[in-house]
């Protein structure tokens, strides 16, 4: 035992617990931080920690459900009316442009067609719950969801709102999962910028603003202006191409006068959002497109040897691109 | 040692509140002012009962929250470590502390938990957290003179319940 009986401890002496013992478990915890920020063989204990964390998250986030439900349950009739009547006007303008969109997507099919585009558009999307739970100062940027492996969700998937992209998905437990949000500092998003095309990046801010992106390597002689809208290049594989992202807000030169630095706010409602939409197909890789087949008489009557030798350096000089 | 069924419910249904509380989102505007009621808790149970919390239950304690947090396992348990430690050290003279210094003495401890939270991620290479991550400390020096009296309260019925 640490502690010696009351009546002998010195009122004024150390010695009353073992320097050893701190010292081995100071130790010890070094020992599991650097495990755990090397190697990853720490997430199969989070995973099978995962049984008993889940329930906790429900139960902590049993609060702040309860006082949304009360606050639904005891909104005035004006207030719900008013809601009511704002959602089917929006409701009508959304259709509206539902239908427009329908014909250029047909529009649009038929010309893929035409061109013989395999890629498209399609996306088939998760609805899912924030879980409200707070991860400490240091993953403010992180959000739970209630979905998990069960429900078919994988490391890697984007998650997007109604407004456009929101992060991606980092950890996965049997029922829930952990998002990286797009702001989080050690996030990065290709992007493009829509009026003109231009590739860059956008960073989560170093500061921890919830509500800003930095986009810090802009050509300074590129044509950014405030306002621009920001969307996902695709490039990467992550993310699907042309999601909005955000609009840009404030340009500077970075400190090293080599490149502009923009500031952008996000689409997404980050700090908002109830329910979110986890995307499930990993969108297609944008890379070279597949080779064609090579021409030439027909293998039946030309001598195998002689096409071997024909497409053998070609392959070869495709590796050596590489 | 009389270790009765009531004092054992009391010892570990406070801590397991603490890592509800811990989850549990508050508005914005309070999300800094969230003390950290794990080490709150453990210190009252060092300062009146020392011996059901040795430095190896702070540790595994500690690993727990790691857990339920998902952050760098082992950072909770190094501080949780390091404050039983000095909480155990001047366990002789904290006791016998009028409250207002018994407060100033925890403020004191919290804000070097607070140090220790910042070394341990500033060596993870996270970036440096605004001057809100420093009102976690005052606010858990507010709370204490309170937690204190509550869970003493509770252990007094507890007592006379069984008495």
């Amino acid at each position: 035992m640490a502690i010696a009986p009351n009546s002998t401890a010195p009122l004024f002496s150390e010695g009353a617990s073992s320097t050893l013992r701190l010292i081995l478990y100071l130790a010890a915890s070094i020992a599991c931080m650097v495990a755990d920020h090397r190697g990853d063989w720490i997430e199969h204990a989070r995973h099978a920690a995962g049984v008993v964390v889940e329930p906790l998250y429900r139960i902590a986030a049993l609060p702040a459900e309860l006082a949304r439900d009360t606050r639904v349950a005891i909104a005035d009739r004006g207030a719900l009316s008013e809601q009511n009547a704002r959602l089917s006007r929006e409701l009508l303008i959304a259709q509206t442009q539902l239908r427009r969109y329908e014909g250029v997507q047909e529009q649009n099919q038929r010309l893929h067609e035409l061109l013989a585009v395999q890629q498209t558009l399609g996306l088939s999307v998760q609805l899912a719950r924030v879980v409200n739970v707070d991860l400490g100062p240091f993953r403010r940027h992180y959000l739970t969801l209630d979905v998990g492996v069960d429900n078919g969700v994988a490391v890697g998937q984007a998650v997007i709102d109604a407004h456009g992209v929101m992060g991606q998905i980092v950890e996965v437990r049997a029922r829930s999962c952990t998002v990286m949000l797009i702001t989080d500092s050690e996030h990065a998003i290709p992007v493009r910028i829509e009026r003109t095309g231009l590739r860059t990046i956008a960073r989560g801010s170093v500061t921890g603003e919830l509500d800003t992106l930095d986009l810090p390597t802009i050509p300074v002689s590129a044509d950014v202006k405030v306002g621009d809208r920001i969307v996902t290049s695709g490039l990467g594989g992550r993310f699907p191409a042309d999601f909005p992202v955000g609009v840009i807000r404030a340009i500077a030169n970075d400190p090293s006068g080599m490149f502009a630095a923009a500031k952008a706010t996000p689409d997404a409602l980050i700090d908002r959002s109830g329910e979110v939409l986890v995307l499930h197909e990993l969108a297609e890789p944008l890379g070279p497109p597949t080779l064609a087949p090579t021409f030439g008489p027909p293998t039946t009557i030309a001598d195998p040897a002689a096409i071997a030798a024909a497409t053998a350096p070609v392959a070869g000089a495709k590796r050596a691109q590489r | 040692m009389n270790r009765s069924r009531g004092l054992n419910a009391l010892f570990w249904g406070s801590i397991a509140l603490c890592y509800v509380l811990a989850l549990a989102p508050l508005p914005t505007v309070l999300v800094p002012l969230k003390p950290f009621w794990l080490a709150l808790v453990l210190v009252y149970w060092l300062l009146e009962m020392p011996e059901r919390v040795p430095l190896g239950l702070a540790f595994t304690l500690g690993v727990v929250g790691d857990l339920v947090a998902g952050e760098l396992l082992g950072e909770q348990a190094m501080r949780l470590c390091v404050l039983c430690f000095i909480t155990l050290r001047f366990r002789s003279r904290l006791r016998f502390f009028p409250m207002w210094q018994q407060t100033m003495a925890v403020f004191g401890l919290l804000l070097n938990d607070r140090v220790v939270y910042l070394m341990v991620h500033t060596f993870a290479g996270d970036p440096a957290p605004g001057a809100d991550f420093w009102l976690a400390p005052v606010a858990g020096t507010v709370v204490w003179p309170w937690l204190f009296l509550l869970l003493d309260d509770l252990r007094a019925r507890q007592r006379a319940h069984e008495a």
